[in-house]
């Protein structure tokens, strides 16, 4: 089915809420983007379309963070409790920035460039505030 | 499109300024740019009349957010007693400087303007680290926040990606802090004017004062490797490959080429100007490169003829101990991959044949994040003029000179070359 939600970044919430990772691919050029994008960043072309993901990737760069974001301390994270977020490569190409779960970030030796990786979503919040980051573990 | 890239004149620096930079709890933004201003003042060698001064370009990243106060090119156009002659602020993180001297040029090239002013301010250290961190953190893209990234975390992510491609380790990162505190020393103006190994003397008499255990590292690169002494921020990125909190302005007077000389019989040309964007992590390109630099490099090389070979020294944006490295390949000094071998082998100390942040950096000069870019460049002044005393780079042909300014995640660069003729 036709996906007619805008290509948008509140759209790409809206799924990732509803546990669907979806970027956006030209029509023109066959580039997919994630998150989504209006405009292709190859060829310029306006005509892109939703695009789900298979969520799965590989993970080419990351980050034990022992300081991080409000947000994150409020989950429980500090030099005690470091968290692991890097870069991802999906199969179907563009990299994304996400979470990395069940890794050991106190010991970022251990985490290795090039694991396989599957997509997990992280359900923060209640009610109207509830919010979902996307997340990725070793398969 | 156009290969060669020429402004309408040639502009000249003719003055130069910049304030101590540390953390001042007793100084606010003005003081700090009427330090600067003061001292630019004074450098003018045959002297300038305020009144001659046209326009103020003023580069500040987020006062707002520091502060809570915005607006500032009137304020400080007020506190010299510019008005009401036209003062604008230019903001592009931590590049906004550069890019107020960027604005400064092609305004004096336009030919609307002869004289004008360019600095660049930040107040950050009334706030607490985790606020600064906050405020930073807000100049990255907002892909890379969501996922929990923080500016340590995104330079820590982009050093994971070039170790694993070219087996560079956190042992040649120390290299580059070693020489940069080394750098700084010698710099009177520096935050952190101190070696590595002064550091380690410190910690060791301060532990035998109160009596606690005193520690004891073989040398400077234990003590760099003892997660005590130099804990992780986030991996591979550890306190001392980070640069510190800092306040600080800087400023500049630029003046069209023919006028130069009404000035001093020692103006610095501005041969070369670029400027490029980049889309952080989620960007296409490799990691371990950023397409912003590789742009402004291009545009400021063809601007002035020059070839990476021709710069005979650099300041480069190493808000990072990695970034150093990027910036250094990314400007062609080096092949990709090549840049930490080359300061292994001393290549890019003071007395090295590419001296690179013989200001001491970022890392230990202070990073008060609207001054730096005229900061970086006041230090290319100081060289070709042969000012910078102990610090002088040792070669008596010192004539090019270049600047690299980073904003955000990769999201802007800045190039500028210099050159003494
Ligand atoms: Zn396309």
């Amino acid at each position: 089915m036709q996906e007619k939600k805008p290509l948008s970044d509140i759209s790409y919430n809206q799924f990732l809420n509803e546990e669907k990772l979806m970027g956006a691919k030209c029509k023109k050029c066959g580039a997919i983007f994630i998150p989504p994008r209006a405009i292709c960043r190859k060829c310029h072309s306006r005509e892109l379309e939703w695009v789900p993901m298979k969520g799965e990737g590989t993970l080419v760069a990351f980050t034990c963070i022992a300081i991080g974001p409000p947000f994150m301390i409020a989950e429980g994270y500090n030099r005690e409790n470091p968290y692991c977020t890097g870069v991802i490569e999906m199969k179907e190409g563009p990299r994304i920035c996400a979470r990395i779960e069940g890794v050991n970030p106190g010991k970022p030796d251990s985490i290795k460039i090039g694991t396989p990786l599957t997509v997990k979503f992280l359900h923060r919040g209640e009610g109207e505030k509830s919010k979902t980051y996307l997340a990725f573990e070793p398969q | 499109m156009k290969e060669k890239r020429k402004i309408g004149r040639g502009v000249c620096v003719v003055g130069a300024g910049m304030s101590r930079f540390g953390m001042f709890p007793d100084k606010d933004s003005k003081d700090l740019f009427i330090e600067a201003y003061n001292e630019m003042i004074s450098s003018v060698d045959k002297g300038v009349n305020p009144d001659d001064i046209d326009a103020l370009y003023l580069g500040n990243f987020s006062n707002d957010y520091f502060v809570h106060q915005a607006h500032w090119a009137p304020i400080i156009a007020d506190a010299i007693g510019h008005t009401p002659k036209p003062a604008t602020r230019t903001e592009c993180a931590c590049a906004s400087s550069a890019l107020a001297f960027k604005e400064g040029v092609f305004a004096i090239a336009s030919g609307f303007y002869d004289v004008v002013l360019v600095g660049g301010m930040e107040e950050m250290s009334k706030c607490s680290t985790e606020e600064v961190t906050a405020g930073l953190a807000s100049a990255a893209f907002p892909s890379e926040l969501v996922a929990g990234l923080t500016f340590p975390g995104i330079f820590g992510v982009i050093a994971s990606a070039y170790f694993s491609q070219y087996g560079c380790t956190k042992e040649d990162l120390f290299n580059i802090t070693i020489k940069s505190h080394s750098n700084a020393v010698l710099n009177h103006k520096a935050q952190i004017p101190f070696t590595i190994r002064d550091i380690m003397n410190q910690k060791i008499e301060r532990a035998m004062k109160k009596g606690t255990p005193v520690p004891h590292w073989k040398d400077e690169k234990e003590f760099l490797r003892d997660p005590k002494a130099n804990p992780m921020v986030a991996y591979p990125m550890s306190l001392y490959d980070c640069c510190p909190i800092s306040d600080g302005a800087s400023c500049m007077l630029l003046v069209s080429e023919q006028m130069a000389r009404q000035f001093t019989d020692n103006p610095l040309h501005v041969v070369g100007i670029g400027q490029g964007s980049g889309a952080g992590l989620q960007g296409s390109g490799p990691l371990t490169s950023l397409e912003a630099t590789k742009q402004a490099a291009s545009e400021a090389y063809k601007m002035s003829g020059f070839k990476p070979a021709d710069i005979q020294f650099c300041e480069v944006h190493d808000c990072f101990s990695i970034a150093e490295l990027i910036d250094m390949e990314d400007m062609g000094f080096f092949k990709p991959g090549e840049g930490y071998k080359a300061v292994d082998e001393g290549l890019t100390r003071r007395d090295g044949s590419m001296p690179i942040n013989t200001s001491g950096g970022l890392k230990c000069k202070g990073h008060p994040v609207g001054a730096t870019g005229i900061a970086q460049i006041y230090e290319v002044w100081e060289q070709l003029r042969g000012e910078a005393g102990e610090r002088q780079i040792p070669n008596n042909d010192l004539r090019i000179g270049a600047v690299q300014n980073l904003g955000g995640t990769g999201g802007t660069s800045s190039v500028t070359i210099l050159e003494r003729r």
